[in-house]
């Protein structure tokens, strides 16, 4: 049994909203007591995940669940989807927009930094089919 | 070396827009930038971070970071909404007439770093 599951919505281009979900999850994972460093990699991981839907993904939404010993969001859209999964997970790869730019995304560091934090990633995506993350993060890994 | 947020206001001949009742917040560390990924990357828990985004997202990712207090450089007015969102978050936002590299390099001068002894 699960200590808890959450699923929420995310809107794409939501600029407003945008970030809502990841900092709600924050203190889901505050309250029940987990290590800080641990909520800020699973944080940081969400909120990474919730922008990238934002901003590349259509709507979507993040799925949270929580054991004792493990932490999986799992965060899907029906956006446009990844064309080439290697090249998004290179650092610095970026597909943003001058607009997101802007406000200071589009570094190209979204994904490897996801990919950093968690302790597994598994990216499903294909070109126009949307895209799914699987963020998993044991309790008490060394990271 | 640890310089409290009142300080940092005197120092910079800043103003706080958000945070009055935390000045006497201490802190070690400082970064610098106007990327969201530097925000999102770096030690930077409990650290001041130092941007001229003027944007909601700024505070949103200092949230999830954990970034002690935001300094807006360059005169900047935060828009009503970053006010809205560092009040219900509980960040301080303080604004400084000064550009980034200045404010940088009179925190440096008095004995501040970056996080870069932290990586």
């Amino acid at each position: 049994m699960p200590l808890l599951e959450r699923r929420f919505t995310i809107k794409a281009n939501d600029f407003v909203k945008a970030g809502e979900v990841s900092i709600e999850v924050q203190g889901i994972l505050k309250k029940i007591g987990f290590d800080p460093t641990l909520v800020r990699r699973v944080s940081i991981c969400a909120y990474e995940a919730e922008m990238n839907v934002v901003m590349h993904g259509g709507d979507g939404e993040m799925m949270l669940h929580v054991e004792p010993e493990e932490i999986d969001l799992v965060c899907s859209d029906q956006g446009g989807g990844i064309e080439d999964i290697e090249l998004a997970l290179l650092p610095g790869y970026s597909t943003a927009r001058p607009e997101h730019q802007e406000m200071g995304f589009g570094a190209g560091m979204g994904l490897p930094n996801i990919k950093k934090n968690a302790s597994s990633l598994d990216v499903y995506s294909r070109k126009g089919e949307g895209t799914r993350l699987i963020m998993k993060f044991e309790v008490g890994d060394e990271h | 070396m640890t310089m409290k947020l009142a300080e940092l206001v005197e120092l910079l001949d800043a103003e706080i827009v958000v945070g009055h009742e935390k000045r006497d917040l201490s802190f070690e560390f400082c970064t610098a930038s106007d990327l969201m990924s530097d925000i999102l990357r770096g030690p930077t828990s409990g650290s001041i971070l130092i941007t001229g985004l003027n944007n909601t997202q700024v505070i949103r990712a200092s949230v999830i970071a954990n970034v002690a207090a935001i300094v807006l450089v360059r005169k900047k007015r935060p828009n009503e909404d970053l006010v809205e969102r560092a009040k219900e978050h509980e960040i301080p936002l303080i604004r400084t007439p000064f550009t980034m590299f200045t404010a940088c390099g009179k925190l440096f001068e008095v004995g501040l770093r970056g996080i870069d002894e932290l990586l």
